[in-house]
């Protein structure tokens, strides 16, 4: 057993903001107390968290692990250890890999991969198409025997409107959440950023926010069609945020993620160097203004990394040619914290629960500190000063815009099912 | 004054001081260009690379002439010889050039951002010969020596570019040098390839986009020609005819701008398309002095580019009186 000790509970789920002594049991909370009431015998260990904040698990809703297929970018292993080093207890993985997980040994092996090297828990999302090619409907319902937590076609947007409706009727019946990637692919067609004064500056194609808002229009007259639950993933512009707020005024099931990359940069910060191209492309000062607000107001339900780890080798080219894709895990707290607490946009509570009820909600599940549940905690620190080094990072790639970044509080201690899988 | 920038990557980011002194150090060169016998000994010995990952005639020929008539040997890669097309990578291909040991490297690349891209990584001088739809310095230089020989002066001008904006590296370097010497500048072709973004390229120069040429054209003093890429004329589909209709410069469409205007174009001139036979041969169109001028600009730069590099300074023997530099500030 371990007893975490002393800690401010930080909880959305039970509405806990308070010092409490956490007693986890294994894979199960035990109990959940004011400090000094659970007493510590002999078989408990105790982790002294006193100064830190004790939040539910992390959840990351969007990543890329690129195992199979990849390894050399990213493994299982590698990824999600640094998942551990960003506070995150359980990562999404997008089917993007090769092969692509539209099917149920895919889904398998991937789960597998996890139980034996993993760090974190791994919940696989499955390919909505066969390939991911927009033709004919994976088999959603056999990988979700096999695990599968959502359905996307992720590196691009669900082809079709026909089958996009066809892919929602579908995962409605089978309780499942569609997670598109916007884009209207030939507005979005050869370009490597987002088209502004930035991109006309530098003769780099852009495309326009209607790149992405357009396919979120699209995807949120489907989700009233069919009564399905939608999420936007890495939702970028201030219109396609519009869409979510209408889309929940009118009491749909849809929902959205905004990257920290996304809230912290902006297209101005492009300057030639291929750590900061990443799909979509960052965007507007007032596109990012309006994520923060969305981030305030509760329109957005998540931040998700979508990381993308890219080797040297793919990512060291000239721009143009590059691919699309910024590591994530361990910068994600830090630039939440830097952005949204310390620059006063919310609470804390509001943050934890960006990471922790707000992906859980999206998936349908509960993430609380309460007995019987997970004993799935993040630890971390309000404001201990250190700085993010790529080269010491535990992903597998190197392409993070945040290398040298100072940081006010980060993550202290990761632990997944009463083991401490990481700690500062 | 010498130069304090090792690279000649864009002109965006140089002060007027600088443009100024560069346009001066090429004057000399100009004149060397009228001289029968034209090869000098100040690169000798010295060997200037030209990488050419996209193809082009025109600014290689110049590039390597300025190098021979400076006396440096050169060394040639073109795009179809090269292992790119064997899938080697750019930083491998430029570090085998390199290897070789030149000292500077004259590179043109398809991809916006190369150059800058390969200098970051080499300790020799890189100048930019035209990198995708971002910049062309030496052009910009050429272009504003062209206008100072036929105008006395590239101050305070009204320029007007015609064409394709959006995909013209050289419209880029026209603004970011004319404009740190008050030029203002109007811009004209078809909404697609004028995009509004194009006035705010520039902060503190005045740039306006406009869709009507003869508005355009209305008391220019310069008026720089974009070559209509008949590529970019079936991405959109555009019509020729459309085209020719609304931009095409003509002689009557040039006599709104001021009587002793001047054009320039950067070739290769589509004639019929963007501009009549008429104005391309009239006494107003500078195009072949662009070409002329375009040796003497590039002599300028591969001579403070390679031997700047080890000594400041100017070369004793072409030592003149900075003009436009001194009055920058007036």
């Amino acid at each position: 057993m371990l007893l975490i000790r002393n800690g401010r509970v930080i909880d959305p789920a039970s509405n806990t903001d308070a010092v409490r002594d956490v007693l986890l049991d294994g894979e199960k909370i035990k109990e959940v107390a004011p400090p000094g009431k659970i007493a510590a015998s002999q078989d408990v260990e105790v982790f002294d968290a006193t100064g830190l904040i004790v939040a539910p698990g992390f959840i990351d809703l969007h990543a890329h692990l690129r195992e199979p297929g990849q390894e050399s970018s990213e493994t299982i292993e590698t990824g999600t250890r640094a998942a551990a080093r960003g506070g995150f207890t359980a990562v999404c993985c997008m089917p993007n890999t090769k092969p692509v997980n539209d099917n149920a040994s895919v889904t398998r092996f991937i789960l597998d991969r996890a139980k034996v090297g993993g760090s974190v828990r791994v919940w696989p999302i499955g390919a909505a198409s066969v390939g991911s090619k927009g033709e004919a409907i994976a088999e959603i319902a056999a990988m979700k025997e096999a695990g599968i937590v959502a359905v996307s076609d992720d590196g691009k947007p669900i082809a079709t409107a026909k089958l996009a409706q066809q892919v929602m009727d579908y995962c409605q019946s089978l309780s499942l959440p569609v997670m598109e990637h916007a884009e209207d692919v030939s507005l979005a067609a050869g370009a490597v950023m987002r088209e502004g004064v930035t991109s006309t500056r530098l003769g780099l194609r852009g495309m326009p926010a209607a790149a992405e808002s357009v396919c979120v229009a699209r995807d949120v007259q489907l989700a009233e069609l069919t009564g399905a639950r939608v999420h936007i993933a890495h939702l970028s512009a201030k219109s396609s945020l519009e869409q979510v707020r209408w889309a929940k005024s009118r009491g749909l099931r849809v929902t959205c993620e905004v990257t920290p990359h996304h809230f912290t940069l902006i297209d101005e910060d492009v300057q030639y160097d291929s750590k900061f191209k990443m799909n979509p492309p960052l965007a507007s000062r007032e596109d990012r203004k309006a994520l923060l607000a969305g981030l305030e107001d509760g329109t957005v339900d998540a931040i998700a990394t979508d990381h993308a780890p890219h080797e040297s080798a793919l990512k060291d080219v000239e721009f143009d040619k590059a691919p699309f894709g910024v590591t994530g895990f361990e910068t994600a707290l830090g630039l939440a914290l830097e952005q949204l607490v310390h620059a006063g946009r919310i609470s804390l509570m509001r943050l934890v629960e960006l990471f922790t009820a707000g992906p859980a909600r999206v998936l349908g599940i509960d993430r609380k500190i309460w007995p019987g549940q997970p004993s799935d905690l993040t630890l971390f620190s309000f404001d201990s000063s250190w700085t993010f080094r790529v080269g010491e990072s535990a992903s597998k790639s190197r392409n993070s815009p945040f290398d040298g970044r100072n940081f006010k509080g980060g993550p202290v201690a990761t632990i997944v099912a009463g083991r401490v899988v990481y700690k500062r | 004054m010498s130069i304090n920038f090792r690279d000649l990557l864009a002109l965006e980011p140089l002060t007027a001081d600088e443009l100024g002194f560069l346009l001066d150090q090429s004057k000399p060169f100009q004149e060397i260009q009228k001289h029968p016998l034209k090869k000098l000994a100040t690169l000798r010995g010295k060997t200037v690379a030209l990488a050419f990952f996209e193809t082009s005639t025109r600014t290689r020929i110049s590039f390597g002439t300025a190098a021979s008539r400076l006396g440096a040997d050169t060394m040639n890669l073109q795009a179809e010889a090269s292992s790119l097309k064997k899938g080697e990578t750019l930083l491998d291909t430029v570090f085998n050039l390199n290897a070789m040991k030149p000292d500077c490297l004259v590179m043109r690349h398809a991809a916006s951002g190369a150059a800058d891209y390969v200098a970051r990584h080499l300790d020799i001088p890189v100048v930019n010969a035209g990198d995708g739809t971002h910049e062309h310095p030496s052009q910009g230089l050429l272009d504003a020596l062209t206008i100072r020989d036929r105008l006395g002066t590239i101050k305070n001008l009204n320029v007007t570019i015609l064409g394709d904006i959006l995909h013209s590296r050289v419209a880029r370097s026209n603004i970011h040098l004319l404009g740190k010497f008050g030029c203002k500048f109007t811009l004209c072709g078809p909404a697609m390839w004028v995009p509004r973004e194009l006035e705010k390229i520039a902060p503190g120069t005045a740039i306006r986009c406009v869709y009507r040429i003869e508005e355009a054209l209305e008391g220019a003093d310069v008026i720089i020609m974009l070559r209509v890429q008949t590529e970019r004329l079936n991405d959109p589909p555009l019509s020729a005819d459309d085209y020719v209709l609304l931009y095409q410069l003509n002689a009557e469409r040039l006599r709104r701008a001021s009587p002793n205007a001047i054009v320039l174009h950067p070739g290769p001139m589509n004639r019929g398309i963007e501009i009549t036979p008429e104005v391309a041969d009239g006494p107003q169109s500078c195009v072949l002095e662009q070409v002329t001028n375009g040796v003497a600009v590039r002599m300028a730069i591969l001579y403070l580019l390679i031997s700047g590099a080890t000594e400041s300074g100017t070369h004793p023997a072409l030592e003149v009186k900075s003009k436009e530099s001194a009055n920058a500030t007036d």
